[in-house]
């Protein structure tokens, strides 16, 4: 640990704005990709609080529909692409190297790029909001032919940015794998890899899979706007249901992308807070990797009504179905690890509490959706909103969340304030059933997703929705707040940071020094 | 395990390798779409080339099958555009032939593409096109009207459970993507 500390004096992080744009640091990387997460996190929320006030209330009163399509477009694209997937690799960045027992990333200068690459990406997304036509419209999903013969014509930036996001997760996937596979620490074997680090490199294959063919489909709405092609233009002899074939088939394990590292930090959090080791970790590999090769059979879930053949549509339907038991096996696993645990109820523990909860909730809703006959009802309506709402924020969100707070104190060697922590908690859980339990109800009375007004039946549970997201959203200036206040002073921390952690990461002082590892540690 | 450029080298260039794949394979998967439909006749795609109709089989005349034409103008296309009869009895093997009569309401040049779809789908590989307008491009002068000719035949081969076939054709304006030829008043097209 000597010769740490003594690397530590003579090599510190530089000064200024120069250490943050040309820093080679994991850590420096990590909390950049962590803070610009969690600015865009605010900016796609903005727009959802939009989207939320106007339909408050039957009727058009704040914003004009076609202003509204742009909204849920750019709300959907900004927390998938700037929010969710972001905020892990900042994780990513900043853990798996000190959990395998690396100095740092493995290709550290690409790793500086992959990060910068996306306020340029997002930036030119966002500026499309002021172009003339408007920013695009057409849905996250950008079916053809709405995104190609009926796009606004900052259709050809969002490509662009499309394809800069996919090279920054690509280069990002890239330096995971390389970090994993080669840098362990002397000892760390595979199968004694944290749960976080083998989720992570499941993932991080998933996007090398699927990226490109994302990059692909874009480049073909590229052409067919410029270029005179006919991949998804029925009259030169295209197909716009091809575009959903292969949207979707990037689309699913994206799905995944966003699920499968929540499902790491829940697994690192709950054996800390039950004080037992965690159950199967075996299985647990398995299930998640399994999770991953089924993620590519099941993609026609997602166009049960565009006229498949019922051969396929019974295919997908229980190849989905399937993808239940591995996940089942996960929330099992979760629960017997607090089986007789000695627990206590910590913030992170919290939020993986209610990411077991909520996330099973919108598992459940997930198979009511796989259910090819009741789709046809479902599809299109508030309840799909609600179930991917659930994965995605009480999921993703929630995980990402307890891992931030799970961490925080060996990130800046302070507590951060429990009591702010715990308020914190119990607003976003109470704002955010409160916004999307209704939407199973609305959706299964047949109201349409994407559109700013509707009947009069929708209403009251509409205002409830309205009410639980703006409770939701501004209880994440709390959490900003603690953060902040956080990073400035608070209790000082141990090593081990919680009682019952275990593993490389721990063993390092609070706050991590900027360069660790520099020696590998000897795992047993 | 530990500071080791040589295997970097190698798992960044096998990783790189597997994106540029997966990039090929996204385009890749445009033909085997096209492949796969025309193979199995799902999503009501028909073979776009005539069959020879020597090739149509023995005429079974001890069923009939019910066949209802349809015609659709895509979004803005302004022609007047319909089949001149919408529902025909035929026996599987038997040759008919029908026409759809078009009509440009325009007062200018237009170029049209029709693209035909199957209903159901199982159907589609059992429904053979000796003679279809939706194989050319169909160009018409200013408030000129065309019966477009179509020779078809139900293979006999048609699963018995198929009793009615519905064959839609949607009418494309593809001027705008033929400009040249266009100005030039469709000359070459004639």
């Amino acid at each position: 640990m000597n010769t740490t500390v003594a690397a530590t004096h003579h090599h510190g992080p530089a000064s200024g704005i120069g250490r943050w744009l040309f820093t080679t640091n994991h850590k420096d990387i990590g909390t950049l990709y962590l803070w610009f997460s969690f600015a865009m996190f605010l900016t796609g929320g903005c727009m959802a609080l939009l989207i939320r006030a106007e339909l408050f209330q039957p009727g058009l009163q704040l914003i004009q529909p076609d202003f509204f399509n742009q909204m849920t477009t750019m709300h959907g694209l900004i927390m998938v692409f700037g929010a969710v997937m972001p905020a892990f690799v900042g994780l990513a960045n900043w853990m798996v190297p000190m959990m395998v027992g690396a100095p740092d990333m493995a290709l550290p200068r690409m790793n500086n790029w992959s990060f910068w690459i996306l306020p340029f990406a997002f930036s030119m997304m966002l500026f499309t909001l002021f172009m003339e036509g408007g920013a695009p419209n057409f849905g996250w999903t950008f079916y053809a032919p709405l995104s190609t013969t009926y796009a606004p014509p900052s259709v050809t930036f969002f490509i662009f940015a499309v394809h800069m996001m996919g090279i920054s997760s690509i280069m990002g996937a890239i330096n995971i794998i390389a970090t994993i596979l080669n840098l362990r620490a002397p000892g760390m074997t595979m199968m004694k890899l944290p749960l976080f680090v083998w989720t992570w490199l499941i993932t991080a294959f998933l996007l090398i899979a699927v990226m490109p063919v994302l990059a692909g489909v874009v480049t073909m709405m590229l052409m067919d706007i410029h270029f005179g092609t006919s991949f998804f233009n029925a009259a030169g002899g295209g197909d716009p249901v091809l575009f959903q074939h292969v949207f979707w088939f990037f689309g699913h394990p994206e799905v995944y992308i966003m699920i499968l590292p929540a499902f790491g930090i829940v697994s690192e959090i709950i054996p800390t807070f039950a004080r037992k080791r965690l159950f199967g970790y075996a299985s647990m590999v398995y299930a998640t990797a399994s999770i991953a090769v089924l993620s590519f059979v099941v993609w026609a879930h997602h166009m049960f009504t565009v006229g498949l053949p019922l051969a396929g549509e019974l295919f997908f339907m229980f190849a989905t179905m399937l993808i239940a038991v591995p996940t089942g096996v996960k929330v099992f696993n979760w629960i017997a690890t607090m089986f007789r645990g000695s627990m206590t109820f910590e913030t992170p523990m919290l939020f993986a509490l209610a990411f077991v909860v909520l996330f099973t909730i919108g598992g459940f809703s997930g198979l009511m959706l796989a259910i090819a006959p009741v789709d046809f009802q479902y599809h299109d309506t508030y309840f799909v909103v609600a179930h991917f709402h659930y994965v995605l924020v009480p999921g993703a969100v929630f995980a990402i969340m307890a891992g931030a707070y799970y961490w925080l104190p060996k990130w800046c060697g302070n507590y951060y304030n429990e009591t702010m922590g715990k308020v914190h908690f119990w607003c976003s859980f109470i704002g955010v059933n409160i916004t999307f339990f209704p939407m199973h109800f609305i959706g299964l009375a047949g109201m349409p997703r994407r559109i700013p007004d509707y009947a009069l039946q929708f209403a009251d549970f509409n205002a409830v929705a309205s009410v639980g997201a703006f409770i939701f959203g501004f209880s994440q200036l709390i959490f900003l707040y603690n953060v902040i206040s956080c990073i400035r002073k608070g209790k000082q921390a141990s090593a081990e940071v919680w009682e019952g952690s275990h593993g490389l990461e721990w063993t390092l002082p609070s706050p991590a020094p900027y360069h660790s590892f520099s020696e590998p540690p000897q795992v047993k | 395990m530990m500071n080791s450029p040589n295997n970097h080298k190698r798992t960044v260039t096998t990783l790189v390798l597997g994106c540029v794949l997966m990039f090929g394979f996204g385009f890749a998967l445009v033909p085997l779409y096209d492949v796969f439909c025309r193979v199995t006749g799902l999503n009501g795609k028909v073979e776009l080339v005539p069959v020879h109709p020597d090739k149509l089989g023995q005429v079974d005349k001890t069923r009939q099958v019910k066949l209802q034409l349809v015609a659709v103008n895509n979004e803005t296309m302004p022609w007047r555009f319909k089949p001149e009869k919408s529902i025909v009895e035929l026996s599987p093997g038997e040759m008919y032939q029908t026409a759809y009569i078009a009509r440009n309401l325009t007062s200018g040049f237009m170029i049209a593409q029709a693209v035909p779809s199957v209903s159901p789908s199982e159907a589609a590989p059992f429904l053979n096109k000796i003679n279809c307008f939706c194989f050319e491009r169909q160009p018409l002068l200013a408030l000129e009207e065309k019966a477009m000719p179509l020779v078809l035949s139900v293979n006999p081969k048609l699963p018995e459970h198929i009793r009615t076939i519905t064959l839609s054709y949607t009418l494309f304006d593809i001027t705008p993507e033929n400009e040249q030829v266009a100005a030039l008043g469709g000359g070459s097209l004639r």
